[in-house]
């Protein structure tokens, strides 16, 4: 548990350093809220029973912008390398990263998405819901998501490739995410939903650490 | 004959359905085939001396002389 | 070690090279073309002429002899393109590379076709082209996951390397299909409209059954000869600079 928690630390530490830049998701997500809510003319009956949902798609677009640069910083000063050579184990280590990367970026967004909500209307009842389909749900999506970032870190293209080789990965999370936000606005028991949302996050710590290492191993030859 | 083409009125749904599967068909057998003779001309092209010359004039290059791009 | 083993073990090592299977692929390459097309043309012929009507959706339902093949066969391409990428990764032979370079476009094409087709069907039979049925909606996943391979080769500047990334992302792909087939079976029995029902039927007419079982295999068979004639031009574009490609470019 060394390895992971070295990256975490030293992860955090440099995006406390980079402070206004690590805010980018979080407003990126209630800007796009807001807009959402005015374009659809601030009408309250059309929003609140796909707030849930919308409020999901938001969500996975500022998850697949915020983990487009996740490993381009450690590329470029080498330390990428450093880490695919020493880290032991390396599968604990992008962790540790993973796990930094979600703190500043899934995590805030799930602990604002409550006042987002009140933007497009959400009802009080179903703020709590949404923010906890949330916290299950963008962890899931930024481990997937750094696979896609891994890939495309060497190639210098931008989040436009990331996001059309992640976003189809994206449907499980997105589907069962909204399922549950819907179904609790909707006054039901999203229990079924969460659960699938946890067994995703699960199978997806024990398995998106190897496409990330094996995609930034090939990443280096380019 | 008539009778058999309207397909009991989803005529236009089901040949078009065939069309399209048959033109997938077909432009997915075609097109490597384009490429194989592309590949093939544009080497050609680059073993080829750079001016046109009448038969006779020059020694043909050896394979290898010419640049491939 | 028997024969068959050192048979199969001398093959692999001889198709990791693509001079070898340049030189060999000819005739089987035209065989499956000939084979497969005459397949699909039999096939195509007795579901339009001669299968009895469907009781319930009436001739529209011949639509299925093009689109059950093409769908099935989207499918198992990119599966054989994960496969490809595995060997690629684990002996970096080149050849499961070029093949990824050769299939990815036609699975791509397939899954254009299967949903177009499909949606052509959906028109008589659910009154609509488009429904968010589990089925339409993980093919049209899978065609997002083929344009992602195709970027991503393209996104790469040395092909080569791109071969690798590309292997990585088909594995990944194939790992997530289930996951994602079933995610969305689950959330479209859920929420579907009870207005539109897709039932599987219980059982199909062997009558019915026949021209798709030709069809399907003559769609495999014109396929693998696909693959094979993109495998070839891939070589030969691939190889360029070697000296044997510029001795048979010379000998046409």
């Amino acid at each position: 548990m060394n390895a992971f928690a070295t990256e975490f630390r030293r992860d955090l530490a440099i995006s406390a350093r980079h402070g206004a830049e690590t805010m980018n998701p979080i407003a990126f997500f209630a800007l796009a809220a807001f807009l959402l809510g005015l374009g659809l003319g601030q009408s309250t009956s059309r929003l609140d029973e796909a707030a849930g949902g919308a409020l999901w798609v938001l969500a996975l677009f500022a998850n697949v912008l915020a983990v487009e640069g996740l490993f381009s910083r450690d590329r470029e000063d080498g330390s990428l390398e450093q880490l695919l050579l020493h880290a032991k184990p390396l599968f604990a280590a992008l962790l540790g990263k993973v796990a930094a990367h979600w703190i500043v970026s899934g995590l805030p967004i799930a602990a604002l998405s409550p006042l987002v909500a009140l933007l497009v209307d959400v009802p009080p009842s179903g703020m709590f819901a949404l923010a906890l389909t949330l916290l299950l749900g963008t962890p899931t999506l930024a481990l997937v998501g750094a696979i896609g970032a891994a890939l495309v870190a060497g190639t210098g293209r931008g989040g436009l490739l990331v996001a059309l080789l992640v976003m189809p990965l994206y449907v499980p999370t997105l589907l069962f995410g909204s399922g549950a936000a819907m179904t609790a606005l909707g006054g039901g028991d999203p229990s079924a939903e969460l659960l699938w949302l946890a067994a995703l996050l699960a199978l997806s710590i024990t398995l998106a650490p190897f496409g990330i290492g094996a995609a930034l191993r090939v990443g280096q030859e380019y | 004959m008539m009778e058999w083409l309207a397909m009991g009125g989803h005529g236009v749904y089901v040949w078009s359905a065939y069309a399209l599967s048959a033109a997938a068909l077909v432009g997915m057998g075609v097109w490597p085939w384009l490429a194989l003779r592309r590949a093939r001309r544009r080497i050609a092209a680059a073993l080829a001396p750079n001016q046109p010359v009448r038969a006779g004039d020059r020694k043909r290059p050896e394979p290898g002389q010419g640049d491939v791009a | 070690m028997g024969k068959a083993t050192e048979w199969f073990r001398r093959t692999f090592h001889r198709m990791g090279s693509p001079r070898w299977f340049f030189a060999g692929s000819r005739g089987w390459m035209l065989g499956l073309y000939l084979v497969g097309g005459a397949l699909i043309a039999i096939g195509s012929a007795w579901g339009l002429g001669f299968a009895p009507t469907d009781r319930l959706q009436g001739d529209s339902y011949r639509i299925l002899y093009v689109h059950v093949p093409a769908a099935h066969l989207a499918e198992a391409v990119y599966v054989a393109i994960a496969i490809a990428g595995a060997v690629h990764l684990v002996w970096r032979m080149k050849m499961a590379d070029l093949a990824i370079a050769a299939a990815a476009p036609v699975g791509m094409t397939l899954t254009a076709a299967a949903l177009a087709t499909g949606y052509i069907w959906g028109i008589p039979t659910w009154g609509t082209g488009w429904v968010w049925d589990a089925r339409t909606t993980s093919m049209l996943v899978l065609l997002f996951l083929y344009f992602g391979l195709i970027a991503l080769r393209q996104a790469v500047p040395r092909a080569d390397r791109a071969a690798l990334a590309v292997s990585v992302l088909a594995i990944v792909g194939v790992v997530n299909i289930p996951i994602i087939k079933y995610s969305v079976d689950w959330f479209t029995t859920l929420h579907q409209p009870a207005s539109i029902r897709i039932g599987e039927r219980p059982s199909i007419d062997p009558s019915m059954l026949w021209p798709l079982a030709v069809n399907a295999l003559g769609y495999y068979l014109f396929l693998v000869g696909v693959v094979i004639a993109a495998l070839r031009a891939k070589i030969i574009e691939r190889e360029a600079k070697a000296d044997w490609v510029r001795t048979w470019v010379q000998a046409r």
